[in-house]
């Protein structure tokens, strides 16, 4: 398991390296002269573009731009907004609460959509149950959700006002308008995993059912409902809660247009802000930490796999 | 499904025949397939079938309800809904298309180079591809168009590039699979040199995996264009795109909701479609579906 557990994180290492560079090399396909955008008035000036291209680094060799872009990002340095000269990583270690708020109800919402739906859909393969159940996770996979969000906002807050349309307030702040407010985005967010969950759930329920040890199970006279919750739903869930790892990652993106929807002050909005004031580096620092984060889940995806499954521990 | 009649198929029947058999015998699939027929006719044929010109402004219907005149209603410019959805069609089953082709273009060589080579040249192009996938589909097609500038094009490539390593990775383990048959090791023992191997003898035994990839792949695609226009980092106003007409619609939500509904069914209908025609694909093309 240690050598296992070592070998696991030194794969992730080369796969950080390349990532490094492909984020570093984004600038790279920037149209025009970040020098020209930073100067703003002062454009005309060659001295003012000169000591801008000499504070970023702009003048020396792209390899060594790399390598100082580098070492400052593994000092947890991601630079600064050209916006509003802040750090990126304050502003991204802002704006990953609210996000976290609303992905972690997201999840949850999935959670208690999509599994016992794929239970149900398993235990009564091919009836209409289960038709049912596909036929709700094809909508649920096929819907934008940007465009779910734009119609629960029609539905509970323009024609039934229950909800107020967009906003938010930390959940520090006032737990139950906190909730008010993140409680539509979550499920718009929830949804499209829900399916995902679903679709998974039913197909390992449907492995785990056909396995001997069920049968043996249903030989021995043991109720079904035992047979499915003790014995199948044990097995299954393993692949399941993995998935759920990579899916929590996936919610943190998918984010990006439920909070431009909602007008929450997440990850996401900061991303789509700063791609339209032509903020690169924070662009950058996004698209690094949403990396990072998902490498991180996949790591601890298959840390939870080799514990709650038995049989790879031994190995 | 009945296992007698499929396990038995007619004899000398070639297996396009037969995964055609298969195809039709899934209703849904075959639905799927009717819509998206449907939809590319609407796309070639929207000049012809557009009933007003989708960039043309009127101050005198602007934001109408949808009546018999115009079915969809009019935007805030007073252009036709109706006639701005079917043109949009266009920008988004293009968008799909040539980004999934851009995709398997960029992807499906690298991929099968990697299985094929081995070694270094496996391990780069798979740590590529790994990197590539921790990133968020969404999140680095935005980086990508951000940085490439809004424009349609701009957007396609994105999509193209962030979706070649999942056909990378597919092509990839198509060619390892490959590798170790009769008829590779027979091809290599003809002197046959590696890239008439990799063209020539694996990339047509993988074409029906990468069909299906490819199918569900474009309706991810669909989505994808219609996010980033809806962004404002796709197609630009004022031609018609459905994410980009969403993106103004939001704006007229309590006025005028006919302009959120009916992009957004639309988007959802085709998606929707290109999806059951993946699964149908899946199961027909499935060399082992017949079997079980």
């Amino acid at each position: 398991m240690g050598i296992w557990l070592l070998r696991r994180v030194g794969q992730v290492i080369p796969t950080l390296l390349i990532l490094s560079i492909l984020i570093f090399g984004l600038q790279q396909l920037m149209p025009g002269d970040p020098a020209l955008i930073l100067a703003g008035e002062e454009r005309g000036d060659p001295a003012v573009l000169a000591a801008i291209r000499a504070e970023l680094g702009l003048d020396k060799p792209i390899w060594q731009q790399y390598l100082i872009w580098m070492g400052k990002v593994l000092t947890g340095d991601f630079g600064f907004s050209w916006r509003i000269r802040v750090p990126v990583s304050e502003l991204i270690l802002t704006k990953l609460p609210v996000t976290f708020q609303l992905a972690t109800m997201a999840f949850i919402i999935a959670i208690l959509i999509g599994v016992p739906l794929g239970i149900l859909s398993a235990v009564r393969k091919d009836t209409p149950t289960d038709w049912a159940a596909n036929g709700v996770a094809l909508f649920g996979i096929s819907t934008p959700n940007f465009w779910l969000g734009i119609m629960m906002i029609l539905l509970f807050s323009v024609e039934l006002g229950w909800l107020p349309p967009s906003g938010y307030v930390p959940l520090t702040e006032d737990p139950v308008q906190s909730l008010a407010t993140t409680i539509m985005p979550a499920f718009v967010l929830g949804t499209g995993v829900a399916s995902v969950l679903m679709r998974h759930t039913r197909a390992a329920m449907l492995t785990a059912l056909s396995q001997d040890y069920v049968r043996t199970a249903r030989a021995k006279g043991l109720r079904e409902r035992v047979v499915v919750w003790k014995h199948a739903l044990r097995n299954a869930l393993i692949p399941v809660v993995t998935l759920g790892a990579i899916e929590f990652g996936r919610l943190l993106a998918g984010a990006v247009l439920t909070e431009q929807i909602f007008t929450i002050p997440g990850f996401g909005k900061l991303i789509v802000d700063a791609v339209f004031n032509r903020d690169y580096p924070v662009v950058q620092g996004v698209v690094l930490a949403t990396a990072l984060i998902f490498v991180v889940l996949s790591l601890v995806a298959d840390i939870l796999y080799m514990m709650i499954n038995p049989r790879l521990r031994q190995a | 499904m009945s296992a007698t009649a499929a396990a038995a198929p007619a004899p000398g029947e070639s297996p396009t025949r037969r995964a055609i058999r298969r195809f039709l015998r899934h209703r849904l699939a075959v639905v799927g397939l009717i819509v998206v027929v449907l939809f590319v006719a609407v796309a070639i044929l929207a000049p012809l079938i557009a009933p007003y010109d989708p960039l043309q402004t009127s101050w005198s219907r602007i934001r109408k309800e949808p009546s018999w005149a115009h079915w969809m209603g009019t935007d805030e410019n007073g252009r036709d809904v109706l006639s701005r959805v079917i043109w949009g069609a266009r920008a988004s089953l293009m968008a799909g298309v040539i980004s999934v082709l851009g995709a398997l273009i960029m992807g499906v060589p690298l991929g099968l180079v990697a299985g094929l080579a081995g070694g270094w040249v496996d391990a780069v192009i798979s740590r590529v591809a790994d990197a590539m996938l921790s990133v968020p589909f969404l999140i680095l097609a935005i980086a990508l168009a951000a940085f490439l500038g809004p424009a349609l094009e701009n957007a396609m490539l994105a999509i193209a590039i962030t979706a070649s390593p999942v056909f990378a990775r597919l092509a990839r383990g198509m060619a390892l699979d490959a590798k170790s048959t009769d008829w590779v090791e027979a091809a290599r023992a003809l002197g046959n040199p590696p890239w008439r191997i990799a063209f020539v003898h694996v990339l047509p035994n993988i074409i029906p995996p990468l069909l299906v990839q490819a199918t569900l792949a474009i309706a991810e695609a669909i989505i994808a264009e219609a996010a980033l226009s809806f962004l404002g980092l796709g197609m630009q106003p004022p031609n018609p795109s459905w994410g980009s007409m969403l993106n103004s619609s939001q704006r007229f939500l309590t006025q005028a909701p006919w302009l959120s509904i009916f992009p957004g069914v639309t988007i959802m209908i085709v998606v929707l479609a290109f999806n059951l025609m993946g699964d149908g694909l899946r199961d027909a093309l499935d060399p082992r579906a017949d079997k079980t």
